[in-house]
């Protein structure tokens, strides 16, 4: 079938303001979007793919960014050299964008039907009440439950995957010829990301609409593309259909790339539960009230109910649910950031929930924790040796024998001696999420809870972070509690595995267990989540499994 | 952690924030320099009664006394930053601790202390400095003390915000995890990431102090020891139509001085936040 393409991309550069960490944010792209197909643009953070989607989108902020050579041509019409009025009536008629973030896409004081129906207002001549059944339909067509009853709604009142679903209900308004999806389900669970995607692949199919969906992950590559084209550093390094470049990757970009997403490693040793456990929930309860006031009762949500497990010497612990499951309410009950209103928190054999203040700082040694988020977990206003040694130090250190350690552990970390006297700014995520580990290890603890690490990093960034988390751990017997969202993170690097739920735990058992013989309806549905799951990496590609050799 | 040259650009693209640093500059060293520049004391005559500026011995004129109009500009300099700053310190003193214990500790701590502030808020300002000092006997220090009281609340307002938000960022948790001290956690790890909008706000109470003890001076609640700029607008507004000097030129250092402030607060304010700095064509 030879069709002229409908979005054909010829040799774009985007500049970027001097002073900038490269000259151009796009590089001499080159590449065409058909009519009826879905092209995936992957790429990691800064690799320009969004960028090139706002330029289509005139969403560039002028005039800092600009485009600097190259066309886009639309049906064989240049974009960039259309008139002003022309432009806009292309943009949300003919192509339309989906944002990643659902939360802040919609505005907050404007009912959803009106949202929807401003672009038909705009681009159409239909009359109001044609409008307003037009937008019934499209949210019936999203599959919105009560579309008529919703379109009345403000945004506040729907989930983060209905918000998605309005926005692509807004983005198909005018029946565009190009949708342009930036990272639509990345702020999603996995179960409603699974959702997004087949509602975003059939709507595809049924209007035989050229798709550009941007993305970092590769599961949901496999899931949806039938091209795609990988970025680095604004240059395209490779371009085919999906089954070649998922299955025989040719550029050493792609191959790591998809090297490093996480994987279930069947071949995994169980491990030896040996001796008595290290750490023991036992029926931990934790209910937050949330609101209320001198004259108003709060409303009490169940954060936490008859949360029950063990860790043992070694043993790496993952805690596996949803966002509001739970999983980090129980985290932050072990270390003692919170307070649970009932249950027994076992270290040792001492209950860490009857000491006081005073009586539980010993086991602050002990139990030590790494934070989500690398940017917002370090002071931006300490060096890092001090960081690294402000804890043994609170325990009555000397500060220089705190320090050298303090280098010494930045090395174990893989950062190099002179990164002691820098500040946090200095450093990249990933690097920054290595400082956060060595600041958990200066404590020597024995328990180390690990909330959602590498969430926040790009995916082969990922991957190094979790390798190191793997090595320190082994190296140094650790127990880990390792909390995530990420069912496939989980599977690389956990024995024991624990499903989460609204505040109960419904599975709990070895990995492999969960992962070959779920018994829980709930845990099966997350593992027919993961994006991707009909696909294997590629042999030669396959991580070596820890913990054996 | 910002540089001490990206500081300096980000207050220097602001043009009026160097305009007023400039005249904060000269008034303060025409504070400094006041008893060599014009010796002697500003309350002893020194030249004859009513005489308009630019005469002989008086650049300014005189007052209905032949007190030197100029030499009490100079002196009352003194007394207004010496105020403006003290009282400043002294309000920042009790706000931001209060505040600062608020924000961390939440709760019923933050209950008391914030109904607390909110009886200070209450009563107007004013009124209030007016009655202290009225009460206490006219002195620098009561009228210092006068003024930190009514002016701390909104300091304790903002630095219980900052701390608020602060405590709940990841790194002062990790400080919790690893075991340091309430005092410590508060000192160094909340307190520095704090500042930026505190200093903002304290350079711009600086002004409204000076107003303050202006005002009070002019009701004849100043220090009667010290020459000030409120108490001279006030002791020649009686004779404003045949001496406009008399009130004019203090009251143009008030203004001058409060502008000032106001700038290096507003430069201060975009150099700090860099993120809230308006955008300027």
């Amino acid at each position: 079938m030879t069709t002229t393409p409908l979005l054909d991309v010829r040799g774009l550069s985007i500049a970027l303001p001097p002073g900038a960490d490269r000259p151009l944010a796009v590089d001499n792209l080159t590449f065409t979007l058909n009519p009826d197909e879905i092209l995936c643009v992957v790429g990691e953070s800064g690799s320009g793919k969004s960028m090139t989607a706002h330029a289509m989108m005139g969403l560039l902020p002028a005039p800092h960014v600009r485009v600097a050579g190259g066309s886009l041509l639309f049906k064989g019409k240049d974009v960039l050299t259309m008139p002003e009025a022309e432009q806009r009536a292309l943009r949300g008629g003919r192509i339309a964008m989906v944002f990643q973030e659902p939360m802040t896409a919609l505005n907050p004081l404007m009912r959803v039907g009106r949202q929807i129906g401003e672009s038909l207002r705009e681009h159409t001549d239909l009359p109001a009440p044609a409008r307003r059944a037009r937008v019934v339909e499209l949210l019936a067509q999203v599959g919105l439950p009560n579309p008529a009853e919703l379109a009345e709604a403000y945004p506040f009142r729907l989930s983060g995957g209905q918000r998605q679903r309005v926005m692509i209900a807004m983005a198909l308004a005018c029946q565009p010829d190009i949708l342009i999806a930036d990272e639509p389900t990345t702020a999603l669970d996995v179960t409603t990301q699974k959702q997004i995607l087949d509602l975003i692949r059939s709507i595809q199919a049924e209007r035989h609409m050229g798709m550009m969906f941007i993305t970092h992950d590769f599961g949901v590559v496999a899931e949806i593309a039938h091209r795609v084209a990988v970025m680095r550093h604004g240059k395209l390094v490779e371009y085919g259909p999906a089954s070649d470049v998922l299955n025989r990757p040719q550029h050493p970009y792609t191959r790591q790339l998809i090297a490093s997403v996480p994987h279930y490693i069947e071949h995994r040793d169980d491990h030896a539960k040996a001796g008595a456990p290290l750490l023991v929930a036992d029926k931990v309860r934790k209910v937050f009230h949330v609101g209320g006031g001198l004259f108003k009762k709060s409303k009490e949500v169940i954060a936490g109910d008859d949360l029950s497990l063990t860790i043992h010497p070694g043993e790496t612990v993952g805690l596996v649910g949803e966002s509001g499951s739970g999983k980090s309410t129980l985290g932050r009950s072990i270390v003692g950031l919170i307070k649970p209103d009932s249950g027994r928190i076992l270290f040792e054999g001492t209950d860490l929930l009857s000491l006081d203040r005073r009586g539980f700082r010993p086991y602050r040694r002990a139990v030590q924790m790494v934070f989500q988020d690398p940017y917002a977990s370090l002071n931006p206003r300490h060096r890092v040796g001090d960081i690294v040694a402000q804890g043994p130090v609170a325990f009555g250190e000397d500060r220089a024998k705190a320090l050298t350690r303090a280098r010494e552990l930045l090395a174990m970390v893989g950062l190099d001696g002179s990164a002691a006297d820098r500040f946090p700014h200095e450093f990249s995520g990933g690097q920054r999420q290595r400082i956060g580990i060595a600041r958990a290890l200066a404590m020597e603890p024995k328990l180390l809870v690990a909330d959602e690490p590498v969430s926040a990093l790009d995916v082969s960034v990922q991957g190094q972070v979790l390798e190191l988390l793997d090595d320190i751990r082994r190296r140094l017997n650790l127990a880990m509690l390792f909390i995530t969202h990420d069912l496939r993170v989980a599977a690389q690097v956990c024995d024991t595995i624990a499903v989460m739920r609204r505040g109960k735990i419904v599975e709990l058992g070895t990995a492999r267990e969960v992962f070959t013989h779920p018994r829980d309806a709930y845990t099966r549905s997350l593992l027919d989540a993961i994006p991707g799951k009909a696909w294997q990496i590629p042999d030669d590609l396959q991580q070596v499994p820890a913990g054996a050799h | 952690m910002m540089m001490k040259s990206d500081f300096w650009r980000a207050f220097a693209r602001n043009k009026g924030a160097v305009l007023g640093l400039v005249i904060l500059i000269a008034i303060v060293v025409l504070a400094v320099f006041a008893s060599v520049l014009f010796p002697g004391d500003p309350w002893d005559m020194a030249t004859a009664p009513f005489q308009p500026p630019l005469s002989d011995d008086a650049l300014l004129g005189s007052d209905m006394l032949g007190r030197d109009i100029a030499s009490g500009i100079a002196h009352g300099a003194r007394v207004s930053l010496l105020i403006g700053l003290t009282s400043t310190a002294a309000a920042l003193a009790i706000g931001v601790t209060l505040g600062a214990l608020a924000g961390f500790h939440g709760g019923k701590v933050d209950d008391a202390i914030m109904r607390f502030t909110e009886l200070f808020q209450t009563i107007p300002n004013f009124v209030l400095a007016v009655v202290l000092v009225a009460i206490f006997t006219p002195s620098l220090t009561t009228i210092v003390a006068a003024i930190a009281i009514v002016s701390w609340p909104p300091l304790a307002r903002l630095a219980r915000a900052e701390f608020l938000s602060l405590r709940t960022r990841e790194f002062v948790q990790a400080a919790i995890t690893t075991g340091q001290s309430n005092t410590t956690i508060i000192l160094r790890q909340i307190l520095p990431n704090s500042l930026s909008p505190i200093i903002v706000s304290a350079s711009l109470m600086v002004a409204t102090a000076i107003l303050l003890e202006s005002s009070l001076s002019f009701l004849g609640l100043g220090d009667p020891n010290a020459m000030s700029w409120g108490y001279m607008i006030g002791a020649a507004r009686t004779v404003i139509r045949q001496a406009w000097w008399m009130s004019v030129f203090p009251g143009l250092a008030i203004v001058l001085t409060v502008l000032a402030l106001n700038l290096v607060g507003e430069g201060l304010n975009d150099a700090l936040n860099p993120k809230l700095a308006r955008s300027r064509g």
